[in-house]
C-alpha cells in the first residue's frame, strides 16, 4: 500500500524541519521519526508529561446519511461494531472487515450530532474512503483538517489552560472546542495508553496551533519513533503488522470491540467466519511476550516452544523504555497463549529465552469518569 | 604510536602495536539514536574483514557491525552490555566494541583516515 512517486508533506512539515526533526518516509509522507532529544527522551517526556504528535498523515472523513442512524448503519454494513448506539459525542474503536473476516483497516468512530466523524490509518486511507463509497456510504474526506495529538499525564491540565471546556470530556469522547482562540473538533483519545486528546484543526491553523502548544512548558513534540515504541508499550495494534486482512479480530483479540447485538446479528462482511470462531475457538492468538535477556526480538522473528517446534511469529517487537528492557507482541499456537507460558524467541539463530505475558506492559491512565 | 582508520560503513579501527581495538563512528551513533542493546562476539573468535562482528541495536532497528580487519578476538567490552548507551555517549573511546589480535598489517590498507572520513561523511548529505 504504499504509494510511489514524490512523498507528500504535512501542513506542519516546515516546522518539523525547523524544530531539527529527523524526517523518514512513512506511508506516502515525509514524516518526524524523532527530533533532536532522540526517541527515547521523547518516549519517557510523554510518559512523564505532555508530547505534542503530528498526525496529519492519517485519513479523517465525516460520513452522513439520513440522520445519525443512518450513517451508522451505512458504516454498519462494512464493520462489525456497534455504531448505532453512539450518542452525541461518543468514540469507539473499529475496524472494517473483509468477508474472511480480515482486518482491512482499524479506525477511530466519533459521533458528531447528526454525523459520524471517522480517522483511519494513512496507508489505508485512500483504500478505505474507495471502499467506504463503493458500498454506498455517504463519505466526505477532510483533507482540509491537520490531526494532532497531545499525549501524556500533563496534556490535560494544557488542554484545561487553553479550552477551560475540555476539563469536562471524559476518555472515548469528542467536541468541538476552541482551543487558543482556534476552532477545533477534539477528542480524548490516543495511541500511547496515556491520557491525552487528538485534535483537528483547520490546515490554515495548523502550524500556528502547534507553535502555541509547544510554548507550553509540558509540552515537546515527539516523533513517530517514540509514537511506536508507546503504543507497543500500551498493548495496541499497529495496523499491517499486528492486524492484516489476513488476521481476523477473534484472532487478534479484539473481540471487545464487537458488541453483542452485531455478533447476534451479523450483517457486516466476514459474519460467518468470526461466529465460527466464537463457537469453536481460534487456532492461534495474538499474546504479549517478555523476552528474558536484554536482545529485542523484532516483527518476523519466530516464536517456537521449549521443543524448538515453531509456534508463531513476532508481529511488533523492541525496546520498552518504560520497562527498561524488551518487549513485543505476536500470535501463537492457541495452545501455547497462556499467560506465563515459556517461548523461544529465534533471535539471528539463537533461540532466547521469554514469556507470554499479560498486556499492556505499561499499564494504561486513560480520564475515565 | 596509535592510528585511527574508518570504513564505509562507519565502524573505526585504532591499532596499537598489533592491538585493533574496534568501534563505531560519532556519525554512526546518530544516525542509529540511542543504542539499547549490542551483542558482543565470544573471546577467542576469529572474524574476518567485511564480515559480522557485533550488532549494535537502536529502538528503531538491528544493524551489523562489520570487522574492518581480520584477527581473533581477544577482548570484548563488558560495559556495553548493562549500559549499551555508553555508545552513544563516547563512541570514539568508552564505547569501543571489542579487540583484535591484528593478523594482516595490509588489511589497514583502504581504509580511511580522519581526514578522508571526515569528507566521506560531509559528502553523503
Amino acid at each position: 500500500m504504499t504509494e510511489s512517486g514524490p512523498l507528500k508533506r504535512t501542513p506542519l512539515h516546515d516546522l518539523h524541519v525547523e524544530l531539527g526533526a529527523k524526517m523518514v518516509p512513512f506511508a506516502g509522507y515525509d514524516m518526524p521519526v524523532q527530533y533532536p532529544a532522540g526517541i527515547l527522551a521523547e518516549h519517557q517526556h510523554t510518559r512523564a508529561a505532555a508530547g505534542l504528535f503530528d498526525v496529519s498523515h492519517m485519513g479523517q472523513f465525516r460520513i452522513g446519511g439520513a440522520g445519525y442512524d443512518g450513517a451508522a448503519a451505512s458504516v454498519e454494513k462494512l464493520c462489525p461494531n456497534d455504531f448505532r448506539s453512539l450518542r452525541d459525542g461518543q468514540q469507539r474503536y473499529g475496524f472494517l472487515t473483509n468477508e474472511r473476516g480480515g482486518i482491512l483497516d482499524d479506525l477511530m468512530v466519533t459521533r458528531d450530532g447528526e454525523y459520524l466523524r471517522m480517522v483511519v490509518n494513512a496507508a489505508c486511507k485512500d483504500a478505505d474512503l474507495a471502499h467506504l463509497q463503493a458500498n454506498g456510504v455517504k463519505v466526505q474526506a477532510l483533507p482540509d483538517f491537520s490531526l494532532l495529538a497531545l499525549q501524556g499525564p500533563k496534556a490535560a491540565s494544557v488542554m484545561a489552560r487553553l479550552a477551560p471546556d475540555s476539563a469536562r470530556m471524559s476518555f472515548m469522547t469528542g467536541a468541538t472546542l476552541e482551543i487558543a482562540g482556534i476552532r477545533c473538533y477534539a477528542t480524548r483519545s490516543g495511541y500511547t495508553g496515556e491520557d491525552g486528546f487528538e485534535v483537528s484543526v483547520p490546515n490554515a491553523e495548523a502550524v500556528a496551533f502547534t507553535r502555541r502548544l509547544l510554548q507550553e512548558p509540558e509540552v515537546k513534540p515527539i516523533g513517530l519513533g517514540a509514537r511506536d515504541s508507546l503504543r507497543l508499550e500500551a498493548g495496541l495494534c499497529l495496523y499491517g503488522s499486528d492486524i492484516t486482512e489476513r488476521t481476523t479480530p477473534v484472532e487478534a483479540g479484539l473481540s471487545w470491540a464487537i458488541a453483542g447485538r452485531r455478533r447476534q446479528e451479523g450483517g457486516y462482511p466476514g459474519d460467518a467466519v468470526l461466529k465460527k470462531q466464537w463457537a469453536e475457538g481460534v487456532a492461534r492468538k495474538r499474546v504479549g511476550i517478555l523476552p528474558e535477556g536484554k536482545a529485542p526480538a523484532r516483527a518476523h522473528t519466530e516464536i517456537a516452544d521449549e521443543e524448538g517446534r515453531e509456534i508463531g511469529e513476532v508481529t511488533s517487537g523492541g525496546f520498552g523504555p518504560s520497562l527498561g528492557k524488551p518487549i513485543a507482541m505476536g500470535y501463537v499456537a492457541a495452545a501455547s497463549a497462556g499467560i506465563g507460558t515459556p517461548v523461544n524467541l529465534v533471535v539471528r539463530g539463537k533461540a532466547l529465552a521469554g514469556k507470554v505475558a499479560k498486556m499492556p506492559f505499561a499499564p494504561h491512565r486513560y480520564h475515565r469518569n | 604510536m596509535s592510528t585511527i582508520r574508518y570504513t564505509k560503513e562507519h565502524e573505526w579501527v585504532m591499532v596499537d602495536g598489533d592491538v585493533a581495538t574496534v568501534g563505531i563512528s560519532p556519525y554512526a551513533q546518530e544516525q542509529l539514536g540511542d543504542v539499547v542493546f549490542v551483542e558482543l562476539p565470544e573471546v577467542g573468535k576469529k572474524v574476518e574483514k567485511g564480515k559480522e562482528l557485533a550488532v549494535v541495536e537502536s529502538v528503531k532497528a538491528a544493524s551489523e557491525v562489520y570487522a574492518p580487519i581480520s584477527g581473533e578476538v581477544t577482548e570484548v567490552n563488558g560495559t556495553l552490555t548493562d549500559a549499551p548507551a555508553t555508545v552513544n555517549e563516547d563512541a570514539l573511546g568508552k564505547g569501543w566494541f571489542a579487540k583484535l589480535k591484528l593478523a594482516n598489517k595490509t588489511d589497514l590498507d583502504g581504509l580511511m583516515d580522519e581526514a578522508a572520513y571526515k569528507k566521506y561523511v560531509d559528502g553523503l548529505h
